[in-house]
């Protein structure tokens, strides 16, 4: 029997990232609680870094590797490099600590009930919260596979290696922790769910095309002309299981209470690079696997992209919470990326890839600027708290202002030129109909950006508002850096469009 | 037909041994009742009547059963390979300690955080 060949050199970052999340669950077992936070968070940095630079040093490649099952090629590294970027950041923002008095924004010990005695002594001596950090690790290497993979278990594997850390991450919270814990379980049961709803979709795949690698699939959708009940319910439920990571309409109802029980430097992370690692595997399993019968799944596409946009932008004026707004406002985001995917050519692909990126970075600036605004509670989470935010600290809610502008998709903005390609990719599909529905919807989600900064600007504050907790550097520099991207993309968004372009093409 | 036989087979034999064991612990088990014989079973909880405030039960249940886990998984992919050991070579065989050393992992992990101390 010849033993497989793994191209080591080309799934190096992978390997970086699993490789110091062992070295991490190591780490907790053997060094001393005292000093662990330390090492975990320099643990994280160095490894995300290296993964990084390994991204980008493969930059350009092409090709499947692991026996066809992982795909090395322009999106999966555009993704996976956008990731790194952006789970460093998350990292800096995990290790925050000057803002909780005790320590960062997890719980000592997720296992303590709130308020009990072992918890007062944890947090007397000042103990952190270290997990944290291999959990997130565990989190991204599932990131960095998931829109590589080229096979079907490989997809799945993917899934789970992502989702099953950031069950655990959304229960952690410091303050409010059952509604934190119910978050986690809500989003375990329904992640279960959907995840066997796909495991399904994948069986009845395998069952049509006697094969799991995409390629091979989408040869045996050439090769049988005849339409295919199995396959079309193979599709469909892996459809479901997909959109429901991204958070698409109708199964979104998990994310406004996810992302509000969750602590927020792990719902920035999540709000980021889960909807990034999902898009990313689900226009490649689309465009590569089932790209032969786009007439069966675009209708599907386009109905959900509809319902996605406007129940996002819709709903998300009713809320009354900042961190549930951000949640429609992601909601609605996601249909935005459908409107490109129905288009299923290389524009739409390169159109997604650099709205993921511009998406990525405003929001995760947009919910760490979340983390700074506090009372005596914690986060000042109700929007009425924030009125004449814009008084007291201009500059803060000048930052959050233009994260919010950008997601309005206001030119000179990232957003705006985000949403430009993606409509132009989806006109250029023939799906100008959808368009006008996200011009409409872009409208309606505009308003209530829009009220935000009138709220923060031209209200008076409340007498005993919140105050913005000045932050460590890493924060200060997490979030200049995103505001300072989110502005860079929407004046010269030339060189990231022209990478997007470049990174565009899927090897089969 | 013929191919169903063997199922045919299997399924009498699950049932005289269902059965068969019910009925010989009937025979010849000692005829002693207490309280908890008598109840119904569960792994060494109260089952009735429910205690105040949902119940808690002890953390230990859930480490044993993923201490199980562990070498469930490691067992599930050990035996295949040592069925084919010979033909897979130095690859399977590199293979394996790399799985072995990460399936030891999170062991080391409980082992260290007292997850394996009984009290």
């Amino acid at each position: 029997m010849n033993a497989p060949t793994i191209e080591y050199a080309e799934l190096a970052p992978l390997i970086t990232i699993f490789g110091a999340a062992v070295i991490g669950v190591l780490i907790e077992a053997f060094v001393p609680r005292k000093v662990r936070h330390p090492v975990q968070v320099a643990v994280a940095l160095l490894a995300l870094v290296a993964a990084l630079v390994q991204v980008i040093l493969l930059a350009g490649t092409g090709m499947v590797a692991a026996v066809g099952a992982v795909a090395v090629d322009g999106p999966a590294l555009f993704l996976q490099g956008t990731i790194l970027v952006l789970a460093i950041i998350s990292v800096a923002f995990f290790a925050e600590r000057r803002l909780e008095a005790g320590g960062d924004a997890f719980a000592p010990a997720a296992s303590t009930l709130p308020g009990s005695e072992e918890e007062r002594i944890l947090v007397r001596e000042r103990m952190l919260q270290t997990e944290v950090y291999p959990l997130a690790l565990f989190a991204v290497g599932g990131m960095l596979l998931f829109p590589a993979a080229n096979d079907l278990l490989m997809l799945f594997i993917a899934l789970e290696v992502m989702s099953l850390p950031l069950y655990l991450l959304c229960g952690m919270a410091r303050r409010r922790r059952l509604l934190s814990q119910e978050a986690a379980l809500k989003y375990f049961l329904l992640g279960a769910f959907s995840s066997a709803i796909f495991l399904f979709g994948m069986a009845f795949v395998y069952g049509y095309a006697g094969t799991l690698r995409f390629g091979e699939i989408s040869e045996a959708l050439t090769a049988n002309i005849g339409q295919d009940g199995i396959l079309l319910a193979g599709v469909g439920l892996m459809a479901v299981g997909l959109l429901f990571k991204v958070g698409a309409v109708p199964f979104h109802s998990w994310t406004p209470d996810v992302y509000q029980g969750a602590p927020t430097p792990v719902t920035g992370f999540m709000a980021a690079c889960t909807k990034l690692a999902a898009f990313g595997a689900m226009v490649r399993l689309f465009y590569v696997a089932f790209g032969g019968m786009r007439t069966d799944w675009q209708p599907m596409l386009w109905a959900v992209a509809i319902a996605t946009m406007l129940v996002g932008a819709v709903v998300a004026l009713t809320q009354t919470d900042i961190k549930r707004m951000l949640a429609y406002s992601s909601i609605a985001h996601a249909g935005f990326v459908l409107t490109a995917m129905v288009a299923a050519d290389q524009t739409a692909t390169a159109a997604i890839l650099f709205y993921l990126a511009t998406y990525g970075i405003a929001t995760l600036g947009a919910f760490a600027v979340v983390t700074l605004v506090r009372d005596s509670g914690g986060e000042a989470t109700h929007l009425a708290k924030w009125a004449g935010l814009g008084r007291r600290s201009p500059v803060l809610a000048a930052t959050f202002a233009l994260f919010l502008l950008a997601f309005a998709g206001i030119p000179l903005t990232s957003g705006f030129v985000g949403k430009l390609s993606v409509f132009t990719a989806a006109i250029d599909g023939g799906a100008a109909p959808l368009v006008v529905v996200g011009v409409i919807a872009s409208a309606i989600a505009a308003f209530f950006y829009v009220r935000v900064i009138v709220l923060m600007f031209f209200s008076d504050p409340a007498p005993e508002g919140p105050t913005v907790a000045v932050p460590s550097l890493w924060t200060a520099v997490g979030i200049t850096l995103g505001a300072a991207a989110t502005l860079l993309l929407g004046i010269v968004p030339g060189p990231l469009l022209d990478l997007a372009q470049q990174a565009s093409l899927f090897v089969r | 037909m013929n191919a169903y036989a063997p199922i045919l087979g299997l399924i009498l034999l699950a049932a005289v041994f269902a059965v068969g064991s019910v009925a010989f612990s009937v025979v010849a088990g000692p005829k002693r009742f207490n309280r908890a014989r008598l109840d119904s079973y569960e792994c060494g909880i109260e089952p009735t009547p429910q205690p105040v405030g949902g119940g808690r039960f002890p953390v230990k249940y859930y480490l044993t059963a993923m201490t199980f886990i562990i070498f469930d998984i490691e067992i599930i992919f050990l035996y295949p390979w040592a069925v084919r050991f010979d033909h897979l070579g130095v690859f399977g065989f590199v293979a394996m300690v790399t799985f072995i050393f990460l399936i030891t992992v999170p062991f080391i992990y409980e082992w260290r955080r007292g997850g394996l101390d009984w009290d």
